[in-house]
């Protein structure tokens, strides 16, 4: 029996500290953990002892890539406590700040972080010198997302418009025109992006995920909607800590979620969301899936780069729909008063489902408060796609070996502010 | 021959790394940057290292481990300029919440195996452990002055920032004062511009993310927000956000909370 070890001292391109050792016996892979070592920021806990307003501003802060799901969760599950629902342009408004954010993230995923894995280059950067043209479509896209942000938010990283109940202000009519014309523009580009990424070369793999998403029976999710699963789960956000459970391993800063009962490990993000509301999407966005041979389910995880695309040209005419259709309301928010009580809410971050609980006295200062980011939940599932899918490519050379367990981690688009800067990645072949 | 071009190294300590893709969400200058600079450590842009010593470091986060004290000396013995970028890592950002708590307590709440968990008492600046050539103000920075100060450091000239009140940038943008004409708190008069007085515009006070400007009379507007009916608790907490621990927020807010715990 041969035993070799492989390091990577820095698995890069993702968002965060973490690392990365996988056991190889015999071409099999035995074990695969995935480290998280970003250290412990402590948000569950000083949260504890402020006032419910300030929530929007405070959980902004986990993550610079996703604060709007941040933003949204928590506004979200304080209104479910406070019995406030937010409805008409206000609630429109909260679907075009996600689109904008699932713009920005997800192109900057497909191509500043994940593209150069399948066309062997370090960074976007790099990939630049020889594919100019794709790498500043990809930054004007990238950029319309961001500029929705600007204009809803204030600014593209923790803005600050978002409050419990609505809107600090909300736009003018005339103020969201220019920003149609950019995302008819954008539209195409994303199009562009569907097209281009479909022409990379895929690993034929694929596992039989548990997939876990949000469902909204009228719309493609984001803010609201029940949680379910491929295999039966169909609960409320409220019904979370019933069926999902979290645990603390020694090697990760990040919590495992699990399926209670022997559920597993399950996925949630881009291709939970396109294999569960496929029918949901844009005409747009499912043509483009058909004609890039993505077909209705997606099962092949190398392959979420096509499906981010997909939500791409979705967000776009999502955001598209809602400006078209927006009316300023007479009031950018609804009053909210506290009252004691505790709250559930899940939204659909760019790389999953972002659960947040909170419990509130009286006066509205926050007694408890819990946060379980997408890259918690898929943690586990993501070390299951290294263990089922890296064995399949054993016999690769050291180098492409550890560069496919680098890939295969990418996949995943993990956040590890929420979740890795640093990811450091050990294979022992003994 | 081409003279070489200066080597960029970007590092991460504690931080949500919202200050760092203010670099990639440069979307308009990105390309132009990397032209006149080599990037030689980036990991959230690229696998690529190049080894040795940079001429311009950039540093996010703050300090929270024993592991990231020395690692942060390690860093500015390969720096020729090092320079901060956002909250975290010029006043330790809002993981120096702690700084005011019993960091075993927030370990109890948060996780269930506290033994798993190594981390300082305290989230601190990296001035507080070695020699910052500037620091850039903001939580998140504005990645307008971020380009600027890279431009400086290229140019060999001084950052074009400014060290007063965000007062001065809602005065030239011609917003009306939100404490005035709505009795809205705000830390307008005390905080360090840089942000284009992004709250006031969208009709809110600001709430304080690029930290203290220089020489702020912060007892003097905790005067006005207690006449507009702020409580002790209320005042603490104004100063107690993301820039907890920069000394005049963090001065200010200890002053009330001592006032809260006489009653």
């Amino acid at each position: 029996m041969t035993r070799k070890t492989v390091k990577v001292d820095v698995l890069a391109r993702v968002e965060g500290e973490g690392a990365l050792k996988v056991v190889l016996r015999d071409g099999k892979v035995e074990s695969a953990e995935f480290n998280i070592f970003e250290p412990p920021r402590f948000f569950e806990a000083f949260l504890r002892g402020r006032h419910f307003v300030e929530t929007p501003d405070i959980v902004a802060r986990i993550c610079g890539i996703c604060p709007i799901a941040y933003q949204m969760s928590g506004v979200h599950a304080l209104e479910n406590l406070l019995g406030v629902k937010v409805e008409g342009p206000l609630r429109d408004l909260r679907r075009l700040i996600y689109c904008g954010e699932w713009i920005e993230s997800h192109v900057l995923h497909i191509y500043m972080l994940h593209a150069p894995d399948f066309l062997g280059y370090d960074g976007g950067v790099q990939m630049a010198r020889d594919h100019g043209d794709a790498v500043k479509r990809g930054l004007q896209l990238k950029k319309v997302g961001n500029e929705i942000l600007q204009l809803l938010g204030g600014r593209e990283i923790h803005p600050v418009n978002v409050r419990v109940g609505g809107f600090h202000r909300a736009p003018r009519k005339r103020e969201l025109a220019p920003l149609a014309e950019k995302l008819k523009w954008a539209r195409e580009a994303a199009l562009e992006t569907a097209r281009w990424v479909a022409t990379f070369d895929f690993p034929e793999r694929e596992r039989d995920y548990t997939f876990v998403t949000l469902r909204h029976p009228d719309e493609y999710p984001f803010n609201e909607g029940r949680i379910v699963s491929n295999k039966g789960l169909d609960i409320s956000a409220a019904e979370y800590d019933a069926h999902f459970e979290e645990t603390h391993v020694a090697h990760s800063t990040a919590l495992h979620s699990h399926l209670r009962d022997g559920g597993g490990a399950y996925l949630t993000g881009p291709m939970a969301r396109y294999n569960l509301a496929f029918e949901q999407l844009s005409a747009l966005a499912k043509e483009t899936a058909r004609e890039i041979g993505l077909g209705e389910s997606c099962r092949n995880p190398y392959r979420s780069i096509m499906v981010r695309a997909v939500e791409t040209i979705y967000a776009c005419d999502e955001a598209l729909r809602v400006i078209e259709n927006y009316e300023q309301p007479d009031r950018p928010f609804v009053p909210v008063e506290p009252r004691a009580g505790v709250g559930h809410a899940a939204t659909e971050a760019p790389r999953g489902m972002l659960y947040h609980r909170y419990q509130i006295d009286d006066a509205g200062t926050i007694a408890d408060a819990q946060i379980v980011p997408p890259t918690s939940q898929n943690q586990a599932c993501l070390e299951e796609d290294l263990i089922d899918i890296i064995g399949g490519f054993s016999d690769l050379p050291h180098k492409e070996l550890q560069y496919r367990c680098e890939q295969t981690v990418r996949n995943y688009d993990p956040c590890i502010s929420c979740a890795t800067h640093f990811l450091k990645l050990e294979i022992d072949r003994g | 021959m081409e003279a070489r071009k200066p080597r960029l190294a970007v590092w991460k300590f504690a931080s949500c790394d919202g200050c760092q893709l203010s670099l990639l969400d440069c979307e308009d200058e990105l390309l132009a940057i990397a032209g006149a600079i080599d990037i030689g450590y980036f990991p959230e842009a690229t696998r690529g290292e190049v080894k040795g010593v940079y001429d311009l470091s950039l540093v996010e986060g703050s300090v929270t481990t024993a592991h990231d004290v020395e690692r942060i000396h390690e860093v500015r013995r390969r720096s020729k300029t090092l320079i901060t970028i956002g909250a975290c890592a010029t006043s330790g950002g809002i993981q120096a919440l702690r700084n005011f708590a019993d960091v075993r307590e927030y370990i109890s709440i948060v996780y269930a195996h506290p033994e798993y968990i190594h981390t300082l008492e305290t989230s601190t600046a990296i001035s507080e452990h070695v020699p910052v050539d500037f620091e850039l103000r903001g939580c998140p920075i504005n990645k307008g002055q971020l380009v600027d100060v890279v431009s400086a450091f290229l140019a060999g000239r001084r950052p074009n920032t400014q060290a007063h009140s965000v007062c001065i940038q809602c005065k030239l943008k011609g917003n009306v004062c939100v404490m005035v004409a709505k009795a809205m708190p705000c830390l307008g008069p005390v905080t360090h511009e840089g942000c284009g007085a992004l709250c006031p515009s969208y009709d809110r006070g600001c709430y304080g993310c690029f930290g203290p400007k220089e020489t702020p009379n912060a007892p003097s507007l905790s005067g006005w927000f207690a006449g507009m009916g702020m409580d002790s608790k209320g005042l603490e907490r104004i100063y107690r956000t993301f820039n907890a621990n920069a000394e005049p927020f963090r001065k200010e807010s200890e002053r009330h909370d001592a006032q809260d715990r006489k009653g």
